[in-house]
């Protein structure tokens, strides 16, 4: 059984390029990890930008290629930071992270996504908060949430990751879970974000 | 007063007292609000000695996440109630997240100086 919220996709064509990562999360502590999330972040984002178009004057390509691997690994990078925060460590399933490369007419696409394991109380929640996102200004919701932890020094705003992604980046965002009757209290939760670049 | 940093492997951020400016550089990536008080504890001392004008030079920062956002718009909203200090933002057109995210900051704090050069 599985639910969609917001732009998700879930058929690709059969014949294009992709790139899919797999992290044992629970081998070390996260702090020791944390500086791959940026280092694959970038990595996809590298891998990515290999398949741009080529644009016959060179100045504006290296600026294509430099703005998307901005973008990419920006978006990738807080994509991977929350699917390795929110991961339930007590089970045996991998993070995923990944990008796909999508290219109609003119319009390159790129979209990446991570999957991680919940416990289906943490996807309750979650489920609310991407309800609140998705019907809210994003623009206005990035204020509220800076407002909300202004006062206290070890809380952040919450959700400013997917936030930025939307006002800054443009980013379509869309998520799937996936729920297992063999182990009911995980929920298997894949996030998308569509770039166009 | 002699210059301050907080530094990572990846980043570095220098307090200059003379000139009342805040350098970035590098990566910043940290991975918790508590990770980022280092950084909140030397910005808060340079918004202490309440200069007429404090500079966060961004130029040399190519990547924050958005935990390093959160942390910056947070110290923004608080110089709403340094009346007396004006604060510029100096930033880059080379490095393609200032121009998509700094202005985020202009919203939070009316009298901010905005400078992507």
């Amino acid at each position: 059984m599985s639910q969609i919220f917001g732009e998700f996709i879930e058929d690709f064509p059969l014949e294009h390029e992709s790139l899919e990562l797999s992290f044992t999360s629970s081998s070390r502590p996260i702090e020791e990890r944390w500086r791959n999330n940026r280092l694959s972040a970038y990595f996809i984002a590298n891998y990515f930008s290999t398949f741009l178009p080529i644009d016959e004057n060179p100045d504006r390509r290296e600026d294509r290629i430099e703005a998307t691997r901005n973008s990419v690994s920006y978006v990738g990078n807080e994509l991977l930071e929350n699917a390795m925060k929110f991961n339930e460590e007590n089970n045996p399933n991998k993070v995923k992270f990944g990008i796909h490369f999508l290219e109609e007419f003119e319009k390159v696409t790129a979209v990446i996504f991570t999957e991680n394991s919940i416990t289906t109380q943490k996807a309750r929640e979650f489920q609310a908060f991407i309800r609140e996102l998705l019907d809210a200004d994003p623009n206005e919701l990035y204020v509220q949430q800076i407002e909300k932890t202004a006062e206290s020094e070890d809380s952040e705003a919450s959700g400013l990751g997917l936030l930025t992604a939307i006002n800054d980046y443009s980013a379509k965002l869309g998520w799937k879970f996936e729920f297992d009757p063999s182990h009911p209290q995980i929920v298997t939760v894949t996030t998308m974000a569509q770039v166009v670049v | 007063m002699a210059n301050q940093e907080v530094k990572g492997d990846d980043y570095q951020v220098e307090y200059e007292p003379a000139s009342s400016t805040v350098y970035f550089k590098g990566d910043i990536t940290l991975g918790s609000p508590k990770d980022y008080v280092p950084i909140v504890k030397l910005l808060d001392q340079a918004a202490n000695s309440d200069p007429d004008t404090l500079t966060l030079n961004v130029k040399e920062l190519a990547f924050l996440n958005s935990s390093g956002i959160s942390m910056l718009s947070k110290f923004v909203l608080g110089m709403k109630k340094k009346k007396g200090t004006q604060l510029v933002v100096l930033g880059g057109k080379k490095v393609p997240w200032q121009g998509k995210s700094l202005k985020n900051l202009e919203r939070l704090l009316p009298g901010l100086k905005l400078v992507v050069e």
